[in-house]
């Protein structure tokens, strides 16, 4: 039952969030969750030569989202779309010493969501039909809040 | 540095004259009370005691009205199956408010598998039970009836006597949690009609592991465990005594002090209501002024409870609770936010502040800094 504490590096990411804010036209747009559990995340990305250059985002959620959000951005930064669209709902958690049990479907928006901005600039320059940039999107919805 | 605590309600420390109360119990007078030996009868004169001081906290009949238990959900438990189970005979229709504790409700719907039928009786949008509706849901066969004195998650006071009148007229028993009440308002069983009533230790700065359950001379009630007949054969198991011991003292200076105490700690929680609700999209919730007086609880849009109780502590070592589905063990919101008709999305922002003995006007301006802060931060993260 490790509901509650956190692990060192979810608090540090959660008090100093990374990479917080909006990017102006960004290149790619995610967005998952369901704000009627809690959970609402979006990420902005920059995209220059293949790479994710510039990356933001903002998260209604609890601590587990905000350091998640925090944690994934910072993963992708710098790397190529194709290395960033590799980073699992499991490294997340990871990369951030775990996460109590019942707050992993936090660490799946993370992920989720950046996967998602990445297919959205992948459709934006035809790389992919707009039908498999869905997935992300419509793997949350109609899901239970504590799945 | 201890921080801020505005958690009373989830856990209390004990009164220093408490616990040095309690320490004779411990080292000296520790004996079992049903052991005829003088430290055996040493403990028997604690526990009945104790018993004394809590049936004069809710002015019970007498102290044999008194059953100690090892907890509130343990007295809740009792309460609630020990009456059900008894009285059968005579009906099986159970009636609660949909605001109960969860050690309420929990048991009530545990006995749906034996065959007896629940009702939960709606409240309004401040948390008052509907007695409309609750006039209506009682008939002959309601051999119990289970509403809260007060509420923890919003603080509204139920208005137990128009309840009680109810409930006498048709139905049978009715059971009341006083858990969050008892301490911080008057309550006086006889006066206002209760047949049993649950109280907390810890929540009058007693020791936890001691509850009691009131029991109206004459209710037919059984146990719930067995063994080895104490408490009137109602709770079996050797009396904890130092907790019991613990919890009378508690009351009995609960008795001599909460009226001056419960004025001074109403007078900072109108102070920190007053300046929260400044903030922008904030929201009391509960009833404005039927309320318990240590008790302020809010909701902020657009942000979310479990991040809002973990900024006040990281960042301003203030603790605070939260009815949110983020920090609940099955990520479900209060069903008391929901209940009084809020959106899942509403109760995610909710923030509980419960103040106790070592609170004080000078922390006001501290505290709203620090909700101000952290409203302002969650909502700059926030894309709603
Ligand atoms: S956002 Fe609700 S549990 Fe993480």
């Amino acid at each position: 039952m490790a509901q509650i504490g956190y692990s060192k590096k979810v608090m540090e990411h959660f008090m100093n969030p990374k990479n917080v804010g909006v990017i102006e036209n960004p290149d790619g747009y995610g967005k998952v969750g369901n704000p009627v559990c809690g959970d609402l995340m979006e990420i902005f990305i920059r995209v220059m030569d293949d790479r994710i250059d510039d990356i933001k985002f903002r998260t209604f959620g609890c601590g587990s989202a905000i350091a998640v959000s925090s944690m994934v951005t910072e993963m992708a930064k710098g790397k190529t779309l194709d290395e960033a669209m590799l980073i699992t709902r499991k490294d997340v958690a990871d990369e951030l010493d775990g996460l109590p049990p019942q707050k992993m479907h936090c660490s799946n928006l993370g992920a989720d969501a950046l996967h998602a901005a990445i297919k959205n600039y992948w459709v934006k320059i035809g790389k992919i039909k707009p039908e498999e940039a869905k997935e992300e999107e419509e793997s949350h919805e109609g899901e239970a809040c504590g799945t | 540095m201890c921080g801020i605590y505005l958690d009373y309600q989830s856990a209390s420390p004990v009164d220093p004259r408490v616990h040095e109360f309690m320490e004779r119990y411990l080292s000296c007078d520790f004996g079992n009370p049903s052991a005829l030996h003088s430290r055996g009868l040493a403990a028997r004169a604690a526990l009945e005691e104790a018993r004394t001081k809590v049936a004069e906290l809710i002015n019970a009949e007498g102290p044999e009205n008194i059953i100690f238990t090892g907890g509130v959900t343990e007295a809740n438990n009792l309460a609630v199956r020990g009456v059900a189970q008894r009285n059968a005979g005579i009906g099986k229709k159970l009636l609660a408010s949909s605001i109960e504790h969860i050690s309420v409700l929990n048991p009530l719907k545990g006995l749906l598998k034996s065959g007896y039928e629940l009702a939960l009786v709606p409240v309004d949008s401040t948390g008052i039970i509907d007695l409309a509706q609750l006039e209506s849901l009682i008939s002959k066969e309601t051999i119990l009836t289970s509403v809260m004195y007060a509420n923890s998650d919003i603080g509204t006071i139920e208005p137990i006597r128009e309840v009680s009148d109810m409930v006498h007229e048709r139905g049978m028993y009715l059971h009341v949690d006083a858990t969050a009440a008892a301490g911080k308002i008057p309550l006086d069983v006889q006066k206002e009609g209760i047949d049993l009533l649950t109280l907390s230790s810890n929540d009058l700065y007693g020791p936890q592991g001691a509850g009691a359950l009131y029991v109206k001379p004459g209710v037919r009630i059984q146990p719930v465990l067995f063994g080895g007949g104490q408490e009137r054969g109602l709770r079996a198991g050797t009396e904890n005594l130092y907790a019991i011991a613990g919890m009378g003292e508690a009351a009995r200076l609960a008795s001599l002090e909460k009226a001056i105490e419960s004025s001074r700690l109403q007078a900072i929680r109108d102070g920190l209501i007053k300046e929260i609700l400044t903030i922008e999209q904030s929201y009391l919730t509960g009833h404005p002024t039927l309320r318990l007086p240590h008790h302020a609880s809010f909701r902020f849009s657009r942000i979310e409870g479990e991040s809002i109780l973990l900024t006040m502590d990281a960042m301003f070592n203030i603790q605070v609770s939260t009815g949110s589905a983020c920090s609940s063990r099955t990520l479900e919101p209060s069903h008391v936010l929901l209940a009084i008709g809020l959106k899942h999305e509403q109760a995610h922002g909710s923030m509980v502040m419960t103040l106790g003995k070592e609170n004080n006007p000078d922390q006001i301006p501290a505290i709203v800094n620090a909700v101000r802060k952290t409203v302002d931060r969650l909502r700059a993260l926030s894309p709603l």
